[in-house]
């Protein structure tokens, strides 16, 4: 048997989202302050639980491929194109210092009672709509310089896998130990020890 | 009754159970975790519900919704229901869960949720210009080593570090 199953119906969107939006919360990511403490450089936990996630998945699936056991081909890949791919990380990061979630962590925040996180989504889907507005205007910028498909890192830099996942591990590991010893954002987050 | 909320996690602990949970979505279909696929299809829907003419007539909505298709059917729909749910078990177990306005603490709450929506838009619209979010690009790009996930951490970071800087005087 070799993964991916391709189980893409409601029992595993459900399960993979639990997880998804437990580990969120237990994160502290319900909390609009705690986030946007992070692009203050006041609390490290958005770098330090990202960094971490994109390592155990990134590692999880480089050691099943090496045991026969995941096909990289059925392993979806996106496509860099660079200036919407850098634009839309411009918007999304300035959304997130502005109104304090992104579209993921807004669902989170409204769970756990916050009321921005509600009106934080609300805004998603009038930013969608202002996009559908303008979106034969933005085709060309959307469509330029498209990258190699589906292009990693590995294969920018002509390296092994491994190279890459090694100096993604140094780079967390050396944020990790400085940020160590920087208390956490003084939000009024429920838990947070001080 | 103990009704003190228990403890975050430590980011690497959540972080490891996030990884994990990524891993498994791999490896149960061959994608990662998302969100604005998820506000994408609900717009669009909801756009078919108010204009049905003008959102058949725009070229970035109306192929969603066309011939009757329903773009909420689809795999992200139920993952977004599961983080709904996953996330109220989560705030609940902790006693965690408030009502209340987060935000900038020197706002009073209008100013609060008027920076909420207009942080939603921008960051909805910034969404569909790089076709992926934090969770779609940033996060479960990245764990494939994608550039493009890569390329969308830079500009988040930079854009938001910047925007966090320049308001930083709105939080106490």
């Amino acid at each position: 048997m070799t993964f991916p199953l391709g189980f893409n119906g409601a029992l595993s969107g459900l399960l993979c989202g639990l997880i998804f939006g437990f580990a969120l919360e237990r994160a502290g990511f319900a909390s609009a302050c705690k986030l946007t403490a992070q692009l203050r450089f006041r609390d490290w936990a958005v770098f330090n639980v990202m960094f971490t996630a994109i390592l155990v998945a990134a590692f999880g699936m480089y050691i099943l491929e090496l045991a026969g056991l995941l096909s990289k081909d059925a392993v979806y890949v996106p496509t860099t194109y660079l200036w919407a791919t850098l634009l839309g990380g411009v918007g999304v990061g300035a959304g997130m210092a502005i109104g304090g979630y992104c579209p993921g962590t807004s669902v989170v925040g409204f769970m756990s009672g916050k009321l921005d996180g509600l009106v934080f989504f609300v805004g998603i889907i009038i930013g969608t709509w202002v996009f559908a507005g303008a979106y034969d205007w933005l085709l060309p910028m959307l469509e330029a310089a498209p990258g190699p498909e589906a292009q990693t890192l590995s294969q920018l830099l002509h390296v092994p896998d491994m190279v890459v996942l090694l100096a993604l591990t140094a780079v967390a590991a050396v944020v990790g130990w400085f940020t160590a010893r920087t208390p956490a954002a003084s939000c009024p987050v429920p838990g947070e020890s001080s | 009754m103990n009704t003190d909320p228990k403890p975050l996690w430590k980011p690497h602990a959540a972080g490891a159970l996030l990884g994990l949970g990524l891993l498994l979505t791999f490896v149960l279909t061959g994608h990662g975790l998302g969100g604005s696929g998820f506000t994408t299809a609900l717009s669009a829907t909801g756009a078919d519900l108010v204009a049905p003419g003008m959102t058949a007539g725009n070229a970035y909505l109306g192929p969603m919704v066309a011939d009757g298709s329903n773009p909420l059917d689809a795999w992200i729909t139920w993952q977004v229901i599961g983080v709904a749910i996953g996330a109220l078990l989560g705030a609940v177990s902790a006693r965690r869960f408030r009502f209340n306005v987060d935000g900038p603490t020197r706002l009073k709450n209008p100013g609060r949720l008027a920076m909420a929506l207009l942080g939603g838009i921008i960051a909805g619209f910034g969404a569909r210009v790089s076709l992926g979010c934090t969770s779609g690009l940033g996060l479960s790009g990245a764990a494939t080593l994608a550039t493009a996930g890569f390329l969308f951490l830079g500009g988040f970071f930079v854009s938001g570090a910047i925007f966090g800087l320049l308001t930083r005087r709105l939080w106490a």
